[in-house]
């Protein structure tokens, strides 16, 4: 049963946090309007997919022993990526195969967690926002949100009801962009290769704009866009939704000052 | 075959820049993905079958014993011969003694992965027996002398012109000036230089897609006919498997041949499913006088029990590799040993060792893509962070990855301290980037700006950010 006024814990992540602050405050804009009390704990650093995804599971699980305490008193976690929401939700309970205590507090939280666009669509029924962007976007699905939380038609739907935005599909959206974490900068002509192909499939559209969920595909696409000078803007789906845009640049725009 | 695996890099990087290559992988990319889609879309059991699958599997990998013994119960019921071998060189001594005992001169081959795991054509070469590789994909690449890069499409590395070339260098008993307008012409050369081998051989090999233990029959799909010919026509027919592949009855075989072509080729049914039961009886028309079974373990009975135990699930459909963009950007070769892609990533390392095939389950972007359409449900991305771990566990991380990480956990788990240098960081790369909004390239970052830009943070954190607007009544 869902209360009236759910308080939610904003788990900014770490991307979010040093890079694109505009994200988390569109976040907070959007998870107020759907009706939630919403905190960001302090405390919270990263998720921990840095070390988990290099075989470093002690210092996952330390991090994840640190932020759980952080989240747990909340109705639910909310956090504007598919992969951080997707680490919490999913893989915290795994580091702790070995320690009942603390599984059973990991799937717990696990079981609140949700990536913000899903949340707001799911769990509040959000059925639509009141934004406006003038323009054509295309929509890249990344891929732990897509495949772990099953976030899909979500993030289409509302984008549907902002005024102004047309959207054009792209080829192979669901095909990952190539940044991996830590795969970006150990296979760095794998990665380059990949996410010079997303980018064909983005240009390929039209799209003055491409949204996605998740900032480590953004910047990884941001760049790649950037490097072969095609102008597209590149902006959380989350500053779309919230009405921010105005707010801040695309990701790698400058404000020519 | 020659192991590439620590090179996969350097391997990586010659594949990128290799035209020919890329055009085929191209090719090949679309082709596998768009095809199984529409067969698993025409099915609507087809979720429902691959849990039926792993359970199959499942329960075979818990009683693997039992059905094995019952397996080769069955084969000698047959009049067959079971050889159980536990290494690769057991499997290929094996081989050798049994085409010696028939005099063999020749031995023709139906596509078997276990065949290459052993290297057994080199093995056949040297012991004075010529081995003919009988499918297409495996003749062309044994006439170029190079190891499959996909374990059903062993030579989609290759376009046409490098299957003309091979063509006028090999048979040289043809007209060098002929033409080879379109596909058909290719292989039929091929068939009509193929037939006379079959006819001409003593031995005929094989591998086997499944085992079934209640029957003693070995089972494999082809599309070419070429495994048919291969073990009917020879005096003595071997068939090379590794343990995993036993089922227990018929009705589990059908069940996973529902699930196999439909996620390799994307065909309802492969053009042909053979099921082969000893030798020739009495009253048969033809068939080989002699059926034997190498029974390989070479590794594989040490992931039971461990984290990778569902690796044995594989059956060997290429679905992960087909909708890999790591295999689509480099392709097999890349991988340097005989099973590439996500199933090779997680297989390899049981097989050669972690610490020679360690690239492998790093290069990957976990993306998932892999286990969402493996038809045995295989949690691949899984069991790569597994090997991940053994390789983290046993120092075997690059000494720079390990210390990088190791500084960034510690800050991470001190969060007043990740706050301050967060701050002081982002405060400054936020100043210096703020005009451009990116950077061409950074220290230490040469890995991102190598091939892109990086963008620039907005300068200060959120949790600044936050904690300002908190302190100042605005949030």
């Amino acid at each position: 049963m869902l209360k009236a006024r759910p308080r939610v814990a904003l788990f900014v992540t770490c991307l979010v946090d040093l890079w694109r602050p505009t994200v988390g405050f569109a976040a907070l804009r959007l998870l107020k309007a759907a009706g939630c009390t919403v905190e960001v704990p302090r405390g919270q650093t990263c998720c921990g997919q840095p070390a988990y995804n290099s075989g470093d599971r002690a210092d996952a699980a330390d991090i994840a022993r640190a932020l759980i305490p952080a989240l747990e008193p909340h109705d639910y976690v909310v956090a504007p990526s598919g992969s951080c929401a997707g680490m919490i939700r999913e893989h915290f309970p795994a580091l702790f195969a070995d320690d009942p205590a603390w599984k059973a507090r990991a799937e717990r939280l696990g079981a609140k967690t949700f990536e913000l666009v899903s949340f707001l669509v799911d769990v509040m029924g959000m059925t639509a926002v009141a934004a406006r962007y003038e323009g054509t976007v295309t929509y890249h699905d990344s891929c732990s949100g897509l495949r772990e939380l099953g976030v899909k038609a979500q993030p289409r739907a509302l984008l549907a009801t902002v005024e102004g935005l047309k959207l054009a599909e792209m080829e192979d959206a669901e095909v990952c962009c190539g940044f991996g974490g830590t795969f970006c900068v150990k296979y760095p002509d794998i990665s380059v290769r990949m996410v010079s192909d997303k980018a064909e499939r983005i240009a390929a559209t039209g799209a003055d704009t491409l949204l996605a969920g998740d900032m480590g595909c953004l910047l990884n696409m941001a760049g790649r866009l950037a490097r072969l000078g095609r102008e597209v803007k590149v902006r959380h789906v989350a500053e779309v939704l919230a009405g921010v845009t105005d707010e801040v640049p695309p990701i790698g725009a400058g404000r020519g000052r | 075959m020659q192991i590439t695996s620590p090179g996969f890099k350097e391997n990586a990087r010659v594949a990128l820049a290799d035209a020919g290559l890329q055009k085929a992988l191209a090719n090949a990319r679309t082709g596998f993905v768009a095809k199984r889609a529409r067969a698993v879309a025409a099915l609507p059991e087809f979720e429902s079958l691959r849990e039926e699958g792993r359970e199959i599997k499942n329960h075979v990998l818990a009683h693997l014993d039992f059905y094995l013994e019952a397996y080769a119960r069955a084969v000698e019921a047959s009049g067959g011969v079971v050889h159980w071998c536990e290494t690769a060189e057991d499997a290929r001594r094996t081989v050798v003694e049994i085409c010696r005992s028939v005099g063999a001169r020749t031995a023709t081959k139906g596509k078997s992965m276990i065949a290459e795991e052993i290297g057994l054509n080199a093995h056949l070469e040297a012991a004075g027996i010529t081995p003919v590789e009988t499918d297409l994909g495996e003749y062309i690449i044994q006439l170029r002398r190079e190891p499959p890069s996909h374990i059903i499409a062993p030579a989609i590395h290759l376009n046409r012109e490098d299957w003309i070339e091979a063509f006028r260098a090999t048979h040289r008993d043809l007209p060098a000036d002929r033409a080879f307008p379109e596909r058909k012409t290719l292989i039929d050369e091929a068939r009509s230089v193929l037939r006379a081998r079959f006819l001409a051989a003593d031995v005929g090999i094989t591998g086997a897609n499944m085992l079934i233990a209640e029957t003693g029959s070995s089972v494999i799909v082809t599309n070419e006919g070429n495994g048919d010919l291969t073990q009917t026509l020879p005096k003595v027919h071997i068939v090379i498997a590794s343990i995993e592949k036993v089922v227990p009855t018929l009705e589990d075989a059908c069940t996973i041949l529902r699930l196999l072509a439909r996620s390799a080729t994307g065909q309802d049914f492969s053009t042909y499913t053979t099921f082969s039961t000893g030798p020739r009886r009495e009253g048969d028309r033809d068939g080989p006088g002699q059926y034997h079974v190498i029974l390989l373990d070479n590794g594989r009975s040490s992931m039971l029990g461990t984290g990778f135990q569902d690796m044995l699930r594989c059956i060997r459909c290429a679905a992960c590799m087909n909708h890999c963009p790591v295999y689509g950007a480099v392709g097999g070769h890349a991988y340097g040993w005989v099973y590439p892609g996500p199933m090779g990533a997680v297989l390899t390392p049981a097989l050669i060792g972690v610490e020679t095939a360690g690239h492998l389950p790093n290069a990957s972007t976990f993306c998932g893509r892999c286990e969402s359409v493996c038809p045995m449900k295989i949690p691949l991305p899984k069991m790569m962070r597994h090997w991940r771990e053994r390789e983290f566990e046993r120092h075997l991380t690059p000494s720079a990855a390990r210390f990088g990480l190791g500084a960034w956990a510690w800050v991470a788990k001190r969060p007043w301290l990740w706050r301050l240098a967060t701050r002081v960081g982002m405060g400054v790369l936020g100043r210096l980037g703020r005009k451009r909004g990116r950077f061409g390239a950074l220290p230490l970052a040469g890995g991102w700006t190598g091939g892109r830009d990086m963008p620039a943070p907005e300068g200060e954190t959120f949790q600044a950010r936050y904690a300002r607007l908190k302190r100042q009544g605005l949030a």
